[in-house]
């Protein structure tokens, strides 16, 4: 029973260690993301990374999620005779929800996993504490761009998803099942509104920074690690946990987003 | 050596002080009250047997460790007590060889020793370019820009990761075991390129190595680590004659009856 009690306060403690160095790494990222000198080729080149490189996946599931949405909205629309709500059901569910949600999932998967694994070998090889020893800042050379780079490319891939998943709509509403065309887009222009674009804008900025947060410190903290961090089997370990915590803290935003916001 | 050239001169400032540094891992307490000084352009040897401690004092003049109790001060300022910009400064006039060499992997050796320039200074890329290739030569490294650290053997790795850390010509220089994992032929060419750039850049040294006796001959000081704290920080040659038991069962149980063959094979450096 006392062994029962000391692991919770174990567990307890390492987890509220581990939220405040996880915290202190944002505030120092954040201070030296605003705070010169600014440096912008590794900024474009891990945009080209996080963004220009993730650009398939995201058209690709973009333009699926959008026909599956057509198809299931087709025919519960259809019950009701609403066909012609086609198109806002497809335009507000991927504006609102699913293009930031699932935006934000493909790139924790493509480069959320990467910049882990990255940041986590460089730990383990003593790279990191080489930068440190160089006086060179990690957080400034390493973690500035990646930041930069994802806060900005995930509301453009998110309006890439949007777009993508509206003309998949269009695909399989309009061509496949008959809806009217010009219903499908009359529809859509007059339920989007601007708080609507805003919402999906402020979830995928926010996410933005909760990827490149957890991604980035669950690298640089690898040597913290309590299952132990040590490695190929640490490095593959950590990566799991930090693309599983992503995935979790994005949904988990995503939900509280929704409720201050509607 | 070097320090025979300061004290014809004036006398060495220290370097490098360590005062009762203290430092437990998980409860068990590896260090117990490390005294070191390091004068300035002199080249002192950390031994020890494995698991003393010796990395992890290694680490706290770098700064990549704070003791639990006592100070670390590198030209007296105590940088266990600094902040992050203060130690930042301090660390400008540092160069490290890491055990495992630690270049960074992504990029090209000629990236690689071209960072700290990039990064820390306003040179442009021709300057960039003529220091990083002086450096490159300096180690006999030729040909080799393009390629990545994997693509080199462990010695042309070692002698890219000494061309980094003297790139910005630090005034201390720490090597981490800089010949474990090479053969004597590739530890020898260590040696004396450590040899001659020192003479030439005049860097004070810190090396942890346990490649005894032959690190001696480079050594103005040896300190010992037993126990937890330094046992003797002497000249090789006193550290040899030492009646402390610890040190005599060091000397005995590393260099033994192999030191004598061994002295004499090998060459001058």
């Amino acid at each position: 029973m006392f062994r029962f009690f000391t692991s919770i306060g174990d567990y307890s403690l390492y987890y509220l260690e581990q939220a405040g160095r996880m915290g202190r790494f944002l505030m120092v990222c954040l201070w030296r993301t605003v705070t010169p000198p600014y440096k912008i080729s590794p900024v474009i080149r891990q945009i080209h990374f996080i963004g220009a490189r993730s650009f398939f996946v995201i058209f690709f599931t973009g333009g699926f999620t959008g026909m599956v949405l057509a198809l299931q909205g087709y025919y519960t629309l259809r019950k009701f005779g609403s066909e012609g709500l086609l198109g806002s059901a497809v335009a507000l569910s991927l504006i609102r929800e699913l293009g930031p949600v699932l935006a934000a999932l493909m790139v924790i998967g493509r480069a959320g996993s990467a910049i882990t694994a990255e940041i986590g070998i460089m730990r383990n090889s003593e790279q990191i504490d080489a930068l440190e020893c160089m006086a060179i800042d990690p957080c400034r050379y390493l973690m500035v761009p990646k930041f930069v780079a994802t806060v900005v490319s995930l509301p453009l891939l998110t309006a890439i998803f949007d777009m993508v998943g509206i003309l998949g709509g269009y695909l399989v509403g309009v061509t496949m099942l008959g809806v009217n065309g010009g219903t499908y887009f009359q529809g859509m222009y007059r339920s989007v509104d601007w708080n609507d674009i805003e919402m999906g804008l402020v979830k995928s900025l926010v996410f933005g920074l909760l990827i490149v947060w957890i991604a980035t410190a669950k690298g640089y903290f690898l040597h913290w690690e309590r299952s132990g961090g040590f490695g190929a089997e640490g490095v593959s370990r950590t990566t799991t946990s930090a693309v599983v915590l992503a995935s979790v803290t994005v949904l988990v935003w995503d939900y509280l987003i929704s409720a201050i916001l509607l | 050596m070097a320090e025979n050239r300061n004290n014809q001169a004036e006398p060495a400032r220290i370097a490098i002080e360590l005062s009762g540094v203290k430092k437990s891992f998980a409860g068990q307490q590896v260090l117990a009250g490390v005294d070191l000084q390091v004068l300035e352009g002199t080249t002192t040897v950390i031994v020890g047997a494995s698991g003393q401690g010796k990395s992890v004092v290694l680490k706290h003049m770098l700064g990549l460790l704070k003791p639990d109790v006592g100070q670390v001060k590198v030209f007296g300022r105590d940088i266990a007590r600094a902040s992050a910009r203060q130690l930042k400064e301090v660390r400008k006039d540092f160069g490290v060889l890491f055990q495992n060499v630690a270049l960074f992997d992504s990029m090209t050796i000629y990236d690689n020793v071209a960072l700290p320039l990039r990064e820390r200074t306003a040179a442009g890329e021709a300057e960039i370019r003529a220091n990083v290739r002086e450096k490159l030569e300096m180690m006999g490294l030729r040909d080799v820009d393009d390629k990545y650290p994997a693509q080199l053997s462990g010695g042309m790795q070692k002698r890219v990761g000494l061309a980094r850390a003297l790139v910005l010509d630090p005034k201390i220089v720490f090597f981490d075991e800089p010949t474990t994992g090479l053969d004597a032929l590739k530890s020898n060419e260590i040696y004396r390129l450590f040899h001659d750039t020192q003479a030439r850049l005049g860097y004070t040294a810190v090396i942890v190595s346990h490649d005894v006796p032959k690190i001696f001959k480079l050594s103005d000081r040896v300190a010992l680590l037993a126990e937890g704290v330094i046992q003797c920080s002497v000249s090789p040659e006193e550290f040899q004659r030492s009646d402390n038991p610890l040190i005599r069962d060091f000397v005995e149980t590393t260099m033994g009856p192999i030191y004598s063959s061994e002295e004499e094979e090998t060459a001058p450096l």
